[in-house]
């Protein structure tokens, strides 16, 4: 058994939490510099520069990539060979807590119904989950708002079939229009049931950009879907253009003989995102 | 390019056409979910303001804190669509411009031209790019709120597209999305 302690995981998260906020992952920007060289409309050329700029900036250190530096959501696999000395729960937190006030990042999470502010911007979201081995992963991602509240759900039945999953995915981007930040990550869980579809559409997010499926049907699903997005024309920021999305990923599992649940999670183009080994 | 001054004299906000890109230079006042609630409940309360409305351009941010030295962190604007239900309130006491991201309703757009007002779009994702137009800032009211706090900031060239002008006019309907 090897021993991880909580001052261990705060620390770590601590760290991720300011990186993921003030760098831009590589996968993003490689992805946002290939569209710029084949976005054929000028303004969504320059738009796309600007955003590539935004992320030059914030990487000298002192301003993060956006304002909304979001709510911290970070999966956690545990290797099963591993004994985590404290309350993992309260270590992550605490880090957390220690990454958004040293870091100088924005606390945005309140309570839902008085909305009063709890000035720490926990509790983060949480998903433990086990694995083998004698180390702990931890993946992050900082998810703004503005996107995150154009994500949805939909329970749709068997006869809805591929169609009704590239209709529902395609609308949901429609309404997301300008005011999620184009050129959009877009996740999409099909499966399992409501709660499962939804963490798959969040945790596809952590793939990478511009990785297709291993599963050839899938893959082909995820290029399907992106090219009819691209075909809506809102373009980076809304301005117009062929860059709607950057990229499509689809996570899937088995569901209910009389199921077809599907959610789409809308990701905006300063998708943040880290992992690190303990 | 057009360069404009805050806070808007009727001439220029007449003079903005949408898909006109515009530099704005000034003071600008952030207000987001919070401190237009609280903004709204003085106006219907008849209480005072907490800080003149006329002819004044809100800024839909919450910016994170300033480094020490710096007079602002990253300044990006939020979703317009959230502070829709206060807006036609708030261009009829005087208001003239908006600064956010994305579609707003259509009793919005209807309230903008009614009341000769503009709403620009600034570029979202893009906040550590605004810290560079903001002078100074501070907090004008509801400390407690945070980065929900009114702030008013003094920009210089801060970058906007107008997206619904004065004369009804909507950017976003010449695309194919709308």
């Amino acid at each position: 058994m090897r021993t991880i302690t909580s001052v261990q995981i705060a620390t770590t998260v601590a760290k991720l939490v300011v990186e993921a906020n003030y760098y831009l992952p590589h996968d993003v920007v490689q992805a946002l510099k290939d569209a710029a060289e084949t976005e054929v409309d000028k303004k969504a050329k320059n738009i796309l520069y600007k955003i590539i700029e935004n992320h030059k900036i914030s990487k000298k250190g002192s301003l993060p990539l956006c304002q909304d530096t979001g709510i911290a959501v970070i999966f956690v696999e545990i290797g099963s060979d591993v004994k985590i000395e404290g309350d993992i729960y309260r270590a992550i937190n605490r880090g957390v807590e220690m990454g958004y006030r040293d870091g100088y990042l924005r606390k945005s999470v309140a309570d839902p119904l008085s909305r009063e502010n709890t000035g720490t911007n926990t509790p983060a979201i949480i998903h433990l989950s086990m694995t083998s081995g004698p180390n702990i992963k931890i993946s992050l991602t900082t998810k703004g708002a503005g996107s995150e509240n154009k994500s949805a759900l939909k329970m749709m039945t068997p006869a809805d079939g591929e169609e009704g999953i590239v209709n529902f995915v395609v609308e949901t981007v429609k309404k997301a229009g300008a005011s999620a930040c184009p050129p959009y990550i877009v996740g999409v869980g099909i499966g399992g049931n409501m709660e499962t579809c939804a963490l798959l559409a969040k945790q596809s997010l952590l793939r990478g950009v511009g990785v297709y499926s291993k599963v050839k049907g899938v893959a082909k699903l995820e290029s399907r879907m992106l090219k009819e997005i691209n075909r809506l024309g809102i373009g980076p920021l809304g301005f117009g253009g062929n860059t709607t999305a950057l990229s499509v990923m689809v996570e899937t599992r088995p569901c209910h003989i009389a199921s077809l649940p599907v959610a789409v999670c809308i990701q905006c183009h300063s998708a943040r995102h880290k992992s690190t080994s303990i | 390019m057009k360069r404009i001054t805050a806070p808007l004299d009727q001439d220029t906000i007449d003079d903005l056409e949408a898909g006109d890109e515009v530099l704005i230079s000034g003071t600008i006042f952030t207000m987001r979910d919070a401190a237009h609630a609280r903004v709204v409940e003085l106006i219907r309360t008849h209480k005072k303001l907490p800080f003149e409305l006329a002819n004044q351009v809100i800024y839909y941010c919450g910016p994170t804190p300033a480094r020490p030295g710096n007079p602002i962190g990253s300044c990006g604007p939020t979703t317009s669509s959230r502070m829709d239900s206060f807006t036609p309130l708030l261009l009829e006491h005087g208001i003239k411009g908006m600064i956010g991201k994305g579609e707003r309703s259509t009793p919005v757009k209807d309230a903008i031209s009614k009341n000769g007002a503009v709403y620009f779009s600034a570029m979202g994702g893009l906040g550590a790019e605004y810290a560079r137009a903001v002078k100074s800032s501070d907090v004008v009211a509801f400390p407690e709120l945070g980065p929900e706090a009114i702030y008013r900031l003094e920009v210089d060239d801060f970058y906007a597209v107008v997206i619904d002008d004065a004369k009804g006019n909507d950017l976003y309907s010449q695309y194919h999305f709308s």
